[in-house]
């Protein structure tokens, strides 16, 4: 089975993000960028199934400007097959992005497609559910737990009041949630085999998807500022405090 | 123009994430009705009637939307989407399941966790964990919107609006349900209590986490929370985990224990209106948005404040 997996190119999650004066957008001039944390986990759940016999043929995708070759080479050293880059400085919406996964997809024709979650830059937690929309496959988000056998995937999703496991006809969309498992660092001698790995550099034209989008950011501005408080000395003091001063108690 | 809400429930009760994205989706029009996609879920239905403000509850019912099966959701959804304006659907792990499946059924850009509308095309949401807020205006003759019920007030009660059954669509004919494992609490439920007590790291065991912060969250009729690593390490279920990418909580008092305060679990907690720390680290970054900051081992200073909490009449 050949396994799809979508990556994206974000400002590292040790980063705290800085608004910029402005109020166009967050600052990314000089900052440490990394694969999206849920994609490495995506990532490292395709590298297993093919470790395990399941998957035979790992691609890895990415949509983002030149330097997303460097996240899809991090998939290629973790064990990915090769990469395929749609190339372009638009900031592409979910929707979008979702669209030209189709069609990579219909050319493609992966038996599962395994991704983030949610990217930590815009935070939309969308992509994944739209593709199946799209594609109008079956999805799981948010799993924990992925496990094909034959035509079929059975996976265990992190619901609002605990696990939640479906089974779902293959191909189908699957998103990673924190506990799938903990993604591995590249070993130096695959990070030198990934530069051989192939990658493909496409344009979003080439796949006849117009990514202009549908919204318009007006501003990006700074979250209200909370302010440290006081330290109390011991439980009495803080309790006291609870209770008259703060009057949450 | 009109909204339609669809209804966050567990078949049995309506969760009040409900009652305030009504009060968004009253921000965009007058004519807000509310769909209840659940299997027996005459209770819920009557629940969402009495909110006030609701012009009908619209209800689905079928074995896959009492899973919330995002593709049964979808299917339901559809065919009402021609008579609304915007579908508004609560932030949570359900919603965020089926609302951008919606979204590209009608070829929209889906809006995720507003905090805040500024106008019926124009909103507010944070984005970076929480680091920024953006906002955004949507070009999109039809919305779809999540909502991060934490933002706005509950829409309060008195309606009577009428209940009307709908068609409960093709199901998830490629899906099935195989089990659930739902934790059961007698607590208040984490994303809409009053006051949450949050363990970290720190606690080093599943028995310790419970031995240290389920009395002080009884004591305080508290919900229970706990950090990333908590959960990771199987201190604590996943479902207690508040962040960015996990519940998002506001509430009046949010304890955090043994927690060093990354920037993904501020990002679920920072809006709380009082916020108290308890880490043996003075350095620690939750100390930075902590009103009342304790300095202190938590095994010596959680026994003393259930103590100072006996003494006040707790
Ligand atoms: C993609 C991504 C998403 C994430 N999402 C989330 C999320 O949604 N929510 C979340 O919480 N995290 C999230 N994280 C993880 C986050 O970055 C931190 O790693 C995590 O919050 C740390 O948990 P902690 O504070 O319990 O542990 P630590 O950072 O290890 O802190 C433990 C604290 O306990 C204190 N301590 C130790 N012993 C004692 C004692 N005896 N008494 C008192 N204090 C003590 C220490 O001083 C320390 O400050 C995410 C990370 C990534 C990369
Ligand atoms: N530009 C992109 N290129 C490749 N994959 C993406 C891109 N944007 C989003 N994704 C995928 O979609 C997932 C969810 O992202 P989002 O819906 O934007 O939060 C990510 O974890 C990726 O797997």
């Amino acid at each position: 089975m050949k396994v799809l997996v979508p990556v994206k190119r974000v400002i590292d999650s040790n980063v705290k993000a800085r608004v910029k004066p402005d109020q166009t957008g967050v600052d990314l001039a000089n900052v440490k960028m990394s694969m999206n944390p849920f994609c490495e986990i995506a990532v490292e759940e395709a590298v297993r199934m093919k470790e395990k016999g399941v998957a035979d043929e790992i691609v890895a995708v990415s949509i983002g400007p030149v330097q997303a070759q460097e996240t899809i080479r991090t998939a290629l050293a973790m064990g990915a097959d090769r990469g395929v880059l749609i190339q372009t400085d638009t900031d592409v919406e979910p929707l979008e992005v979702a669209k030209l996964l189709k069609a990579v997809i219909e050319q493609e024709a992966p038996g599962l497609v395994l991704m983030g979650k949610q990217a930590i830059d815009g935070d939309n937690n969308a992509v994944g559910q739209m593709l199946a929309a799209l594609l109008d496959w079956p999805q799981a988000t948010f799993a924990s737990k992925v496990e094909v056998s034959g035509q079929t995937v059975k996976v265990t999703r992190e619901v609002d009041g605990g696990l939640q496991t479906l089974e779902l006809d293959l191909p189908a969309v699957v998103t990673a949630d924190l506990r799938l498992n903990e993604p591995r660092y590249a070993s130096l001698p695959n990070i030198m085999k990934a530069k051989k790995k192939p990658i493909d550099v496409k344009a979003p034209a080439d796949y006849g998807v117009d990514v202009a989008g549908h919204l318009k950011v007006l501003k990006v501005t700074e979250p209200p500022k909370r302010t440290a408080g006081v330290k109390v000395e011991n439980a009495a003091e803080l309790v006291a405090k609870l209770k008259t001063e703060a009057g949450v108690l | 123009m009109a909204v339609l809400v669809i209804a966050d429930h567990d078949n049995a009760s309506l969760k009040d994430s409900t009652q305030k994205t009504v009060t968004a989706a009253k921000a965009l029009s007058g004519d807000v009705d509310v769909l209840v996609a659940g299997q027996g879920v005459d209770a819920v239905a009557a629940e969402a009637a009495k909110i006030e403000g609701v012009r009908k509850v619209l209800v689905a019912e079928s074995d896959a939307l009492g899973k919330q099966i995002a593709e049964a959701v979808t299917a339901a959804v559809l065919p009402l989407a021609a008579n609304y304006d915007a579908i508004l659907i609560p932030a949570t792990a359900s919603g965020k399941n089926y609302a951008p499946r919606i979204a590209a059924k009608l070829d929209v850009a889906p809006i995720s966790e507003i905090i805040e509308v500024v106008s019926p095309d124009t909103f507010v949401r944070p984005i970076y964990a929480g680091n920024a807020l953006e906002t955004v205006q949507s070009s999109d003759a039809k919305k779809v919107i999540t909502v991060r019920a934490t933002a706005f007030k509950a829409a309060g009660e008195g309606g009577s609006a009428a209940i009307e059954k709908v068609d409960a669509g093709a199901g998830a004919p490629k899906t099935r349900f195989v089990s659930d494992e739902i934790v059961k609490s007698d607590r208040p439920e984490l994303a809409a209590a009053k006051i949450v007590v949050s363990g970290g790291r720190a606690m080093g065991s599943a028995e310790e986490f419970q031995r240290v912060i389920e009395p002080l969250a009884d004591k305080l009729g508290a919900a229970v929370g706990a950090s990333r690593a908590a959960v990771d390490a199987g201190y604590a279920p996943n479902d207690y985990q508040v962040g960015q990418t996990g519940k998002v909580v506001a509430p009046q008092l949010y304890v955090a224990i043994g927690i060093s305060g990354a920037i993904q679990h501020l990002a679920g907690m920072k809006d709380s209106k009082v916020i108290v720390a308890i880490n043996k680290d003075a350095d620690a970054p939750i100390f930075q948005v902590a009103d009342y900051g304790l300095v202190a081992d938590y095994k010596t200073a959680v026994p003393e404040l259930m103590d100072a909490l006996t003494a006040a009449g707790r």
